[in-house]
């Protein structure tokens, strides 16, 4: 049962406990209900809320703090995997951010509609009916309304602006804080001095309400970075026992071991450093380097890796690296690096909005100087010329254009049980050329399973199933869970790296390895798959036999990827002959086995300087380099939570298809996407000739361009239908 | 006209009244699950769970 008591937040005043996890495999509202109504059948439980749209269930209950594991187990066991959800400061910043924007967009939404009430008045008087203290009543309350308006709502974009232009740069809020504060200054001016001229409050608060929106969407598409390679930093923290020259012991840092040192690591420790054995004899858990959670044999002269962990016996390991010079090491530094270059891709709206402002300011820059110089209708009028072009050039199509797409995309596939990162994700995968797949855990389902339980019976399993219950070997747990009813009960002996014995009904029983069990005949097959052997007494040992299935459309989804022309690569950390096989069953002609981490981020590498765009898919902790220096990177859920913050995109499941979904989705992006550029390119051809000329009002500009808004919005609704289209296909 | 002295107050007002409202309801949390929200209201056991405990 998994201890959560650090997670556990406790409140003081009323004595409450409180845990907040994420759950995974919640569809619609009755898994919902079901986890609530199990929590609330507890008399101990306060309060329990499942968020459906976060994923989230958030339980307070009264007593005891280790009370949480067991609560927690029940939903668990309902068949939901809940694991503790810690928000972290990044998370908190951006959730206030995004409520900070819709606070503003409420307040520009209120003063729209009542400077719009009282402008609509105005415009109706057409024939004079409305006396002039009237409208100038109506004026004034338009600008008492609009100015605090602006400053409340107008601060994202006025902020943006500053940080910018104290760079020497400008961004697109620049001509969009000029525009409104020119208009407002403008407005407030000639309603002061009388002059009886239209004023543009409205236009300057719809514009507001409209961008704010767009800034909205911009936000929810841009997701949040973690780095994954702090997190495999801070898996090295801890400290060493190291063995002196007079056998003394002594409890150091990890930091702080050293060359030649002698580390003494018992059974369940962490590996601290890279070293030779020099005493002992056990086995390891090196699924950091091959990705595979099957024990590997280690014994006096064997290398050892830092970041491994020793599972059986206590050993005595000389050691030969240490540090900054060990392998876990250069990966981490692998990883910062990769995730630096990543850093650098620059978001085609990032691009576009560097070409874009300086030739809107240009243009109306030029505006004004045309009327105002050439055609000679004085400042007032130029002004609102220069106004109306900044208006209708507003970037907001073009700011909205590559967001919206990705918040849908997103939300879409989040339903999907796949979530993205950011939206940038969808860009870099439309790219792809080249995809690697990592084996254990990504093209299989990662979990051992016996296959030839028909071939045993059903006594013979039963006395295997209650030798291996209490071991926490892998291959004894498949044999546990092939297993349903009543166990023996007995006394059982491991000895490390070979196998369980026990003593029943007068025999002695023996459930492990091939080599330990005494077996006379050796006709038995050794295809290398993972096995076990069951003696009792002296009759013929049983043999149950293990496969890492194939997840089921494993070779659907690859021979897909074929016919798109993507090529495809297995890297993998386990055995040849294993590898082959698999590459063989799905037609990948290029694989390699046996590969550490560090060289599976080389082969991604390589392929990259072929000019070609890499897309990996991993599973294991020795996978994590190599999702970074991909140029995009997807990781089912299954994995430990250091390799999901190292990939892009993470899938739940135990289907290959979500890989071909969010491919497909991100083509339909990259595609909508582009029509919506098109689109707001189009709209501007047209609509700067027609502002130059003085043909619009800064009005008529914000309605216009909002419009191109809503039609980029409408365009991007597409995104449902067309994915289905292509899929269904 | 002199209707206009008061309704437009008051028109105001209660605008203001809506955006008041809105903030509360975020502050709330109200916005944070939508889906969620959108669902509940189908079932009829939700007083059931709040009742037994308060």
């Amino acid at each position: 049962m998994l201890d959560v008591t650090s997670y556990v937040i406790d409140d003081n005043k009323t004595g409450n406990h409180q845990l907040d996890v994420v759950v995974s495999g919640i569809h619609c509202m009755s898994c919902v209900k079901s986890i609530e109504n199990k929590l609330y059948s507890f008399p101990e439980i306060q309060t329990a809320r499942v968020n459906m749209s976060a994923k989230r269930l958030s339980f307070t209950w009264s007593g005891d703090k280790e009370q949480g594991n067991y609560l927690l187990k029940a939903v668990n066991d309902l068949g939901f995997e809940a694991k503790p959800y810690v928000s972290d400061a990044v998370e908190a910043t951006s959730k206030a951010e995004t409520q900070a924007l819709l606070k503003a967009m409420a307040v520009a939404g209120f003063a729209m509609g009542n400077i719009m009430l009282l402008s609509v008045a105005i415009w109706s008087n057409t024939d004079g009916q409305m006396g002039e203290a009237t409208q100038r009543l109506f004026y004034w309350l338009s600008a008492i309304i609009a100015v605090p308006v602006l400053a409340y709502s107008g601060r994202p974009f006025f902020r943006s602006a500053f940080k910018a232009l104290s760079q020497k740069q400008t961004n697109m809020d620049v001509p969009i804080s000029l525009a409104l504060l020119l208009a407002t200054s403008l407005s407030l001016f000639e309603l002061f001095a009388k002059t009886g001229a239209k004023l543009y409050f409205d236009s300057v608060v719809m514009l507001m309400f409209f961008l704010l929106i767009g800034r909205y969407l911009n936000i929810q598409a841009r997701g949040k970075a973690k780095s994954a390679a702090g997190d495999l930093l801070s898996m090295m923290e801890g400290t060493a026992t190291i063995i002196n020259d007079d056998n003394s012991h002594k409890t150091i840092p990890f930091k702080e071991i050293k060359e030649n040192m002698l580390l003494q690591v018992t059974a369940g420790e962490k590996i601290a450093a890279d070293g030779i054995v020099e005493d002992g004899y056990s086995e390891l858990d090196t699924s950091l380097l091959t990705g595979e959670t099957m024990p590997q044999e280690t014994s006096i002269g064997d290398n050892v890796f830092a970041g491994t962990i020793n599972i059986s016996g206590p050993l005595k390991i000389r050691v030969t690296k240490a540090g900054q010079n060990s392998l876990l090491n250069d990966i981490i530094k692998l990883m910062e690096n990769a995730e630096q270059g990543n850093a650098r891709f620059v978001r085609l709206s990032d691009r576009i909005a560097k070409l874009y402002t300086p030739v809107v300011h240009t243009l109306a820059l030029l505006a004004f100087l045309f009327w105002y110089l050439i055609m000679g209708v004085g400042v007032h009028q130029s002004l609102i010329y220069a106004i109306s072009l900044l208006i209708i050039t507003c970037p907001c199509a073009l700011g909205l254009a590559i967001p919206v797409v990705q918040v849908l995309a997103s939300g879409r596939l989040f339903k999907k049980g796949i979530l993205l990162k950011s939206g940038d994700a969808l860009e870099k995968l439309a790219k792809t050329t080249t995809v690697f797949f990592d084996k254990t855990g990504t093209l299989t389902i990662g979990i051992l399973k016996l296959i030839n339980k028909n071939d045993i019976s059903k006594e013979h399993i039963k006395l295997a199933a209650s030798l291996a219950r209490q071991s926490t070997h892998p291959l004894s747990k498949a044999i546990t869970n092939a297993y349903d009813g009543k166990f023996y009960d007995l006394k059982i002996e491991d000895i490390a790296g070979h196998g369980l014995s026990t003593k029943w009904k007068n025999k002695a029983i023996k459930l492990g390895k091939r080599d330990w069990i005494d077996f006379k005949d050796t006709i038995a097959p050794n295809d290398q798959s993972p096995e076990l052997w069951l003696s009792i007494g002296k009759s013929k040992p049983i043999r149950f036999v293990f496969c890492d299935d194939l997840r089921q459309d494993s070779k659907e989804v690859v021979s897909n990827l074929h016919n798109r022309g993507i090529k495809t690569h297995i890297l993998s950390g386990d055995r040849l002959a294993v590898v082959e096989k698999i590459a063989l069953s799905l037609g990948i002609k290029n694989y390699q086995a046996t590969i550490l981490p560090d060289k599976k981020a080389d082969e991604i590498n390589k392929e990259k300087a072929t000019g070609a765009h890499v897309l990996m898919v991993g599973d294991g902790l020795n996978d994590a380099p190599a999702l970074t220096s991909a140029n995009v990177s997807i990781s089912p859920a299954t994995a430990m939570m250091i390799t999901q913050n190292a990939a892009d995109i993470v899938f739940q499941g135990d289907k290959l298809f979500p890989v071909l979904e969010v491919l497909e989705t991100s083509i339909v992006v990259s595609k909508l996407t582009k029509q919506n550029l098109a689109l707001a390119f189009i709209y501007n051809i047209f609509a700067i000739p027609l502002a130059f000329a003085g043909f619009v009002t800064p009005l008529a500009a914000a309605i216009v361009m909002s419009t191109s808004s809503i039609i980029v919005v409408l365009n991007s609704l597409r995104l449902n239908r067309n994915v289905n289209k292509r899929l269904n296909s | 006209m002199i209707a206009l002295l008061y309704l437009i107050p008051i028109t105001l007002f209660l605008g203001l009244m809506g955006l008041v409202a809105f903030f509360w309801s975020m502050n709330n949390g109200q916005y944070d699950d939508m889906e969620g929200a959108a669902t509940r209201i189908l079932y009829d056991d939700e007083d059931d769970n709040e009742d037994n405990k308060k």
